[in-house]
């Protein structure tokens, strides 16, 4: 027998689309958020790093009288 | 850390613009199929995904040798883009496939060759994530991952051979299929036109992403690096 009406899919199409953009959007989201937490630490350790340097750089006080 | 080019942002807004275009000329403009009816819309981004996924871990696979040659580190960085974000298609893709496998199959899985091979794929690129964390050294951990993005780059042409040679279910696209194959059509012209255009569309896109990705990896890398200084 053949059938004579298309079967009702769209449920699991509704889903497939949801699901692809859905994926799509968390890799974006979190590339953003992995750059966004990688420009914070690198501003920090920039701070850091001239933070040592300065130290480095001061004259040590003399301790002998 | 360089600004963000122009070009990058052009084509991020390109990518936004195409998967847009891609999307509606899946749902409204290709006609709905008449036996499976409008699941088979999901086809266009199912095929688009696989072929951006099996072109990632084939360049993951050419950047692996590239390392190894000449041990630039930015091929490591291009390998572990391109394994990313075809791992995240390719991931898609499978989903995919199960959802219209359900209706068409009348089962969520099955361990046909096609099916199987892609479920192998995937997992040995998302065991390349966790080599790679397990390795503290960044050479020895570029030379692993091109060692193995090289071997596991081989089952990308098995997954897309194994429908043309063994007796499946799976249903061929391009080429003839298996007398066994389920779910096939054949495509008009309007479905040609959603199907090409999904192709172009994730090519975009993954370039886009492979892009950005890059860059993200060169961050790191300079992130690493602040680290090392700041220790000694």
């Amino acid at each position: 027998m053949f059938l004579e009406t298309m079967p009702d899919t769209s449920a699991y199409m509704i889903a497939g689309f949801g699901i692809s953009f859905a994926v799509m959007g968390i890799y974006v989201l979190s590339m953003y958020l992995r750059n966004t937490n990688l420009k914070r630490d690198a501003e920090m350790l920039k701070s850091l790093q001239a933070e040592n340097e300065k130290s480095k750089a001061k004259p040590k006080p003399n301790k002998k009288k | 850390m360089q600004s963000k080019p122009i070009a990058l942002t052009i084509l991020d807004i390109i990518s936004i613009i195409v998967l847009g275009v891609a999307a509606y000329l899946s749902l409204f403009f290709a006609p709905t199929e008449a036996v499976m009816g409008q699941v088979q819309r999901v086809f266009y981004f199912h095929v688009g995904t696989a072929w951006v996924g099996l072109l990632g871990f084939i360049l993951a696979a050419a950047a692996g040798i590239a390392y190894l040659v000449t041990k630039n580190m930015a091929w490591d960085r291009f390998e572990v883009a391109a394994v990313e974000v075809s791992t995240m298609f390719f991931f898609i893709t499978i989903v995919l496939g199960s959802i219209w496998a359900r209706p068409a199959w009348n089962t969520w899985w099955t361990w046909d060759p096609r099916l199987t091979t892609a479920a192998v794929t995937e997992l040995i690129y998302i065991a390349y994530f966790m080599l790679r964390q397990g390795i503290d050294d960044p050479e020895k951990r570029a030379r692993f991952g091109a060692v193995y993005t090289l071997l596991g780059g081989l089952s990308a042409p098995i997954t897309f051979m194994v429908i043309r040679l063994f007796r499946t279910i799976h249903p061929v696209v391009i080429g003839s299929a298996s007398a066994e194959a389920q779910g096939g059509f054949d495509m008009t012209s309007d479905m040609k036109v959603a199907f090409f255009f999904a192709l172009f569309a994730f090519t975009v896109i993954f370039i886009d992403l492979m892009w950005n990705r890059i860059r993200l990896g060169q961050l790191e890398e300079s992130v690493e690096q602040l680290k090392l200084n700041v220790a000694i």
